[in-house]
């Protein structure tokens, strides 16, 4: 039953990341929890692609080392940080990066080992590490349904922030069914079962999963139109900037513009 | 297969964001079209089913486990434009949310994932399940390869688009500054893992939620199944015109290839090696290597086990060469099809 287990075990990893996403996204305590989500959205994005665009290890560590401290300064812990995003990325891309340390062709450094490879190497880590530090960090400071409206500001279409809001909602009551389905059959199941039968259970278990999404689908259709729905979406606009706002402003983007700069 | 940030350069990415967003646009007007108001919760609900279904672990045969896309299922039940809207914003949330995919790689992990695996695994089902109906088996065999093809074709996307980084984009040093590795490293360590445990993940996730909706639920797929049950009654005069006038048309332009210069390689008969004009263009177009001085003794013996009754496409009554080429033309393309409408017939008559 290893499987189920494991399912049941990715589960509730998304559930509990999500969970603490939201609790950490409320606490006002945080300095970047109170920026406005447009400046973070924003500001963030014009970060993360000035990682991409530089040339620079130093200045993409720079970046890396601006992420930590807005963590710092924005309570969140380290060490989910740690859990969460750092170790998974340095286990996935460290694996993926290692040989280039050794296959690609250039000046030897240390045994097999290149300058180009160990430098190219670095590029691969460094770059998804930031990346991704900054994305959480967006996260765990900011509210969903915050950084969804924020999107607008990104002339995203207003049907797109709705479906993904709508799919953030429903994700819950998904992943909620799925574990249950797993548990309850977990707790019904005595000795092992075979490959095979293993097989029927997963496939089932999606089909059920699929017929429980179309009325569901069908039955929120119906409530939205008891409420009014008629194919129009509008979003209650309700940010406002506030003088520290601008400074974050200011803040990320003299850091993208100096990575973008520096890094050429 | 998600590609995460640093992966692909900047240019690519925003290529792959540019070349996704008119599939997004028609996708959501289709759907907006077919379904009206319905469009917003069936794709939202959709999509996280996507998103959950990505998590699973699947005991795949010889002992291990995978994670599937889930797409085959979803160009199945919701059809291509319902799959790449709803995979695309699971891929979206997966991003963002949990940081599963780089944000600048979004456009592409679409591309690859969403777009080209739903337009090939919808297209591979259509093709094998044809009209049988929607309870045969050869249904669940369709959405196997059409699972199975997907997520191979996706991968092989995600090689090419790494296997391209190192050659387009590196410093003075020769440092690749993105993904390190060229094609030739890239597309069998990419395309290894898919065919052997990502692929087949797929596919045991495709045939079995079909093979079970077949049982428990067979609506779910009649939206992609079109004249299943009712053989033949879906191909038309209306649906096939275009590729009707598209083959007229070819009929007309067959005299072109008069104009190719030079012979077709390796189409030569016996008398060519003796005439000097003939020997001339057989060493044109064999890099300038000169030809046997006699036609070699297989092709001799060979040649004439079978004469055609139109050599050369210009059957012996016509004086005019663009009217020997359009008569041939016609004469082998109703062959052809008188052929098929032969096949179509008898076999009609063995269901029957």
């Amino acid at each position: 039953m290893t499987f189920v287990e494991r399912t049941i075990g990715s589960l509730s990893k998304g559930l509990n990341f999500a969970t603490l996403a939201d609790d950490s996204a409320r606490s006002q305590t945080g300095v970047l929890q109170r920026a406005d989500p447009r400046i973070k959205v924003v500001g963030m994005l014009a970060m993360i692609v000035s990682v991409a665009v530089s040339h620079n290890l130093l200045t993409i560590a720079c970046v890396f080392l601006v992420a930590v401290l807005l963590a710092i300064a924005s309570r969140v812990s380290l060490v989910d940080l740690a859990r969460w995003v750092w170790m998974p990325v340095l286990l996935f891309t460290g694996c993926i990066a290692l040989p280039a340390v050794f296959i690609t062709p250039g000046a030897t450094l240390y045994g097999p080992a290149t300058t180009q490879g160990v430098r190219t190497a670095g590029f691969l880590l460094l770059r998804a590490e930031t990346c991704v530090s900054l994305s959480t960090l967006l996260v765990l400071t900011t509210r969903w349904a915050h950084i969804l409206k924020a999107l607008r500001v990104l002339r995203m279409p207003v049907v797109f922030v709705v479906i993904l809001g709508m799919t953030y909602r429903y994700l819950f009551v998904m992943l909620e069914t799925a574990l249950d389905m797993f548990e309850s059959r977990k707790s019904r199941t005595v000795g092992t079962l075979d490959a095979p039968d293993k097989r029927r259970l997963a496939t089932a278990t999606v089909g059920v999963l699929l017929s429980k999404s179309y009325q569901l689908s069908s039955d929120v259709h119906l409530a939205m139109q008891s409420r009014g729905f008629r194919g129009e979406v509008y979003l209650l606009d309700d940010f406002q900037m506030h003088r520290a706002d601008w400074g974050w402003m200011l803040l990320f983007f003299a850091v993208a513009a100096m990575v973008v700069w520096v890094g050429r | 297969m998600h590609i995460p940030d640093g992966y692909l350069s900047p240019s690519t990415c925003a290529t792959l964001y540019a070349g996704s967003t008119p599939f997004w646009y028609m996708s959501l007007q289709k759907m907006k079209r077919r379904l009206n108001t319905q469009a917003v919760p069936l794709l939202s609900v959709f999509a996280a089913f996507s998103f959950v279904i990505m998590m699973f672990n699947l005991p795949l045969p010889g002992g291990t486990t995978g994670h599937a896309v889930g797409v085959g299922i979803a160009a199945i039940v919701l059809g291509p434009w319902g799959s790449i809207l709803a995979i695309s914003v699971a891929l979206v949330i997966q991003a963002i949310f949990f940081g599963d995919g780089g944000i600048t790689a979004i456009g592409a992990n679409c591309f690859n994932m969403a777009i080209a695996g739903s337009l090939v695994a919808y297209a591979v089902y259509r093709l094998i399940a044809g009209t049988a109906a929607i309870e045969s088996p050869r249904r669940v065999v369709a959405a196997a390869i059409a699972g199975y093809s997907a997520i191979n074709v996706s991968a092989f996307f995600a090689a090419i688009e790494f296997g391209l980084q190192p050659m387009l984009f590196h410093d003075a040093s020769g440092t690749p500054l993105y993904a390190p590795y060229p094609l030739r490293i890239a597309v069998p360590a990419m395309m290894i893992g898919h065919l052997t445990v990502a692929g087949l993940a797929e596919m045991v996730v495709s045939a079995g939620v079909v093979a079970y909706l077949q049982r428990a639920e067979p609506a779910l797929l009649k939206a992609t199944a079109p004249g299943a049950s009712i053989a033949g009654e879906a191909i038309g005069w209306r649906s096939t015109r275009p590729l009707w006038i598209a083959l007229a048309l070819l009929l007309v332009l067959t005299p072109l290839g008069i104009l190719a210069a030079g012979a077709a390689w390796g189409e030569w008969a016996p008398e060519d090696f003796s005439t000097p004009a003939a020997r001339q263009q057989i060493a044109a177009s064999s890099a300038n290597q000169a030809p046997p001085a006699h036609a070699p003794a297989g092709l001799q013996k060979l040649a004439t086990v079978w004469t055609a009754p139109m050599p050369r496409y210009a059957p012996p009554i016509l004086k005019s060469a663009q009217f020997g080429y359009i008569l041939s033309a016609m004469a082998g393309t109703g062959l052809i099809v008188l052929a098929f409408l032969g096949g179509a017939w008898i076999f009609s008559k063995g269901r029957a």
